[in-house]
């Protein structure tokens, strides 16, 4: 256990060290993502005034705090991409992470986790003047902060797993991006990152409660801007660690086929 | 040598050169259907709150998508390419290869790249504009049409030259690739038509990144909104972009030392 904890704390430490510097790069990046929540935001805010101050049970502020959060989470959610899965198995890059001591899960998981810090630290200023522009309201009690801070972390493993199992796909396959974007398309409908899940359809979002990817988006978001009582905050963490538990079981899983699928071609 | 035949020319080669991947066409047809889909849930759950957005009605807004999926055709299969090339050459320094050919350099580094299946989003552009058409059952005069297509073809140039000026700026800073991961996201702006963002949004997406002449202007024109000074503004802006992308790749190129290689 030692091993994993000294191994994480280095990596982490590495990655921090790695993307300070970068932090121009990374700020050009931050920008670019952040013209899609506001989009949506100003669609939104149009309906919602045109309907006299709200759309969906949303209020102008409400919207603009959902965005506003939106962007924390979206920044949580970026993890090692199924693209650079597509990449080590094609290159034959795998082969080296392959030979370490330990699985190379690991090392995605702790160097992206890592690079959150320095995204939380830049993402302040730009939450600071999109809330000037767009005047947020919000209602927080200390529980949904709790609760909010385990919500993005969790959310951060089970969106690694799931882009983890679609990336191996490539073990199998390399025409993959038609299925990537398949996956993308499916996950901007049912995670909440178009509109919240409310506004869906019932079906849609009888359809989301069985899926992963509102757990990645629409609650963690929702935690802050919504108004859960405590026990739902609690459920709903609780269904993000299942939803990571059984995410680790199908990556061992599918893991063990996959591999053996594998032959290096170079690298 | 003639620009003209020097384009096409190219644009065989590229034609050539991706006919032997044709899965791809697929790949591309099934990631069109998609932008599709989506775009269209998008709508519908917008429709599903309000009747009109900002004054556009649903076909009219179908029109608008219908313009952006084609307009980033066009980008993705003509601009981005070539502009992306360039960025690389500089960075490179091979930029020399492409300055000693006996053509002039702004067209050839313009002309090289041709991504043939990313024209499946123009064919797909087209069809959801007839759709929009037919729904809004309208009449289309000569004039409508002349003026949709002079609106189209003004912000495609319009396009082009801001991507070339933001590549221009490689011949003094290195990284530029995610100066063109931001004009993606502005780009996408597009999807709505301009009207409803506000002022200082508005403004940059006006005169910075032109998606309003790009996008919103030539829907204007399918949606017989379009006036004939709007029309005209969008013809000098046109012009003024055209001279202020040729200055700053003058002066860009001036400053192109080459270097290893």
């Amino acid at each position: 256990m030692k091993r994993y904890i000294d191994f994480y704390l280095a990596t982490m430490k590495i990655s921090i060290l790695e993307q300070i510097q970068y932090s121009v790069a990374n700020y050009f990046y931050m920008i670019g993502m952040i013209t899609e929540p506001v989009i949506y935001l100003v669609v939104w805010t149009t309906i919602a005034k045109q309907q006299g101050g709200s759309a969906g049970g949303y209020t102008v502020g409400a919207f603009a705090a959902y965005y506003i959060i939106w962007t924390l989470v979206r920044n949580m959610n970026i993890v090692f991409t199924p693209y650079g899965w597509e990449w080590r198995i094609r290159e034959g890059r795998l082969s080296m992470e392959l030979m370490r001591p330990i699985h190379p899960i690991h090392a995605d998981v702790a160097f992206f986790a890592g690079w959150k810090f320095v995204v939380i630290l830049l993402w302040l200023p730009l939450a600071a003047i999109l809330s000037w522009i767009f005047k947020p309201t919000f209602d927080i009690r200390m529980m949904e902060v709790v609760v909010f801070f385990l919500a993005i972390w969790s959310a951060y493993l089970i969106r690694t797993m799931l882009l983890s199992l679609l990336g191996m796909i490539t073990f199998w396959t390399t025409r993959v991006s038609a299925i990537f974007e398949l996956y993308f398309g499916l996950e901007l409908i049912l995670s909440g990152r178009l509109v919240p899940m409310t506004i869906m359809p019932v079906w849609v979002q009888n359809l989301s409660n069985y899926l992963p990817f509102k757990w990645t988006f629409f609650f963690p978001i929702e935690v802050l801007v919504g108004n859960m009582t405590d026990a739902q905050l609690w459920s709903g963490f609780g269904m993000q660690v299942l939803w990571i538990a059984s995410g680790i079981l199908m990556l061992n899983l599918i893991w063990s086929f996959a591999i053996k699928q594998y032959s290096a071609v170079g690298g | 040598m003639n620009p003209i035949k020097l384009a096409l020319t190219y644009l065989r080669i590229g034609i050539l050169n991706e006919m032997q991947y044709r899965i791809n066409f697929f790949i591309q047809l099934l990631q069109s259907f998609i932008s599709v889909a989506t775009g269209l849930i998008g709508l519908s759950l917008v429709f599903g709150q309000v009747t009109t957005l900002a004054g556009w009605s649903r076909p009219e807004l179908l029109a608008v998508m219908g313009v952006h999926l084609l307009m980033g055709g066009v980008i993705r299969s003509i601009i981005q390419p070539n502009m992306e090339r360039l960025m690389d050459d500089v960075r490179n320094g091979t930029l020399d290869f492409a300055l000693t050919k006996p053509a002039d350099a702004q067209t050839l580094v313009s002309v090289r790249e041709f991504r043939f299946w990313q024209l499946v989003d123009v064919i797909v552009g087209m069809v959801v504009i007839g759709v929009a058409f037919y729904q809004l059952k309208g009449t289309f005069g000569v004039l409508q049409l002349l003026s949709f297509l002079a609106a189209l073809i003004m912000g495609a140039v319009m396009l082009y030259c801001v991507w070339l000026m933001v590549t221009s700026i490689s011949f003094w800073v290195i990284r530029v690739q995610e100066i063109s991961n931001l004009f993606e996201g502005l780009y996408a702006a597009g999807r709505w038509p301009v009207g409803i963002y506000p002022d200082w949004l508005r403004t940059g997406l006006t005169f910075l990144v032109p998606v309003a002449f790009a996008v919103t202007v030539p829907a204007e024109a399918l949606t017989n909104r379009l006036s004939g000074t709007s029309l005209l503004f969008a013809f000098g802006m046109t012009l003024l972009f055209v001279i202020l992308s040729r200055g700053l790749w003058r002066l860009g190129l001036s400053n192109y030392s080459g270097a290893s290689s």
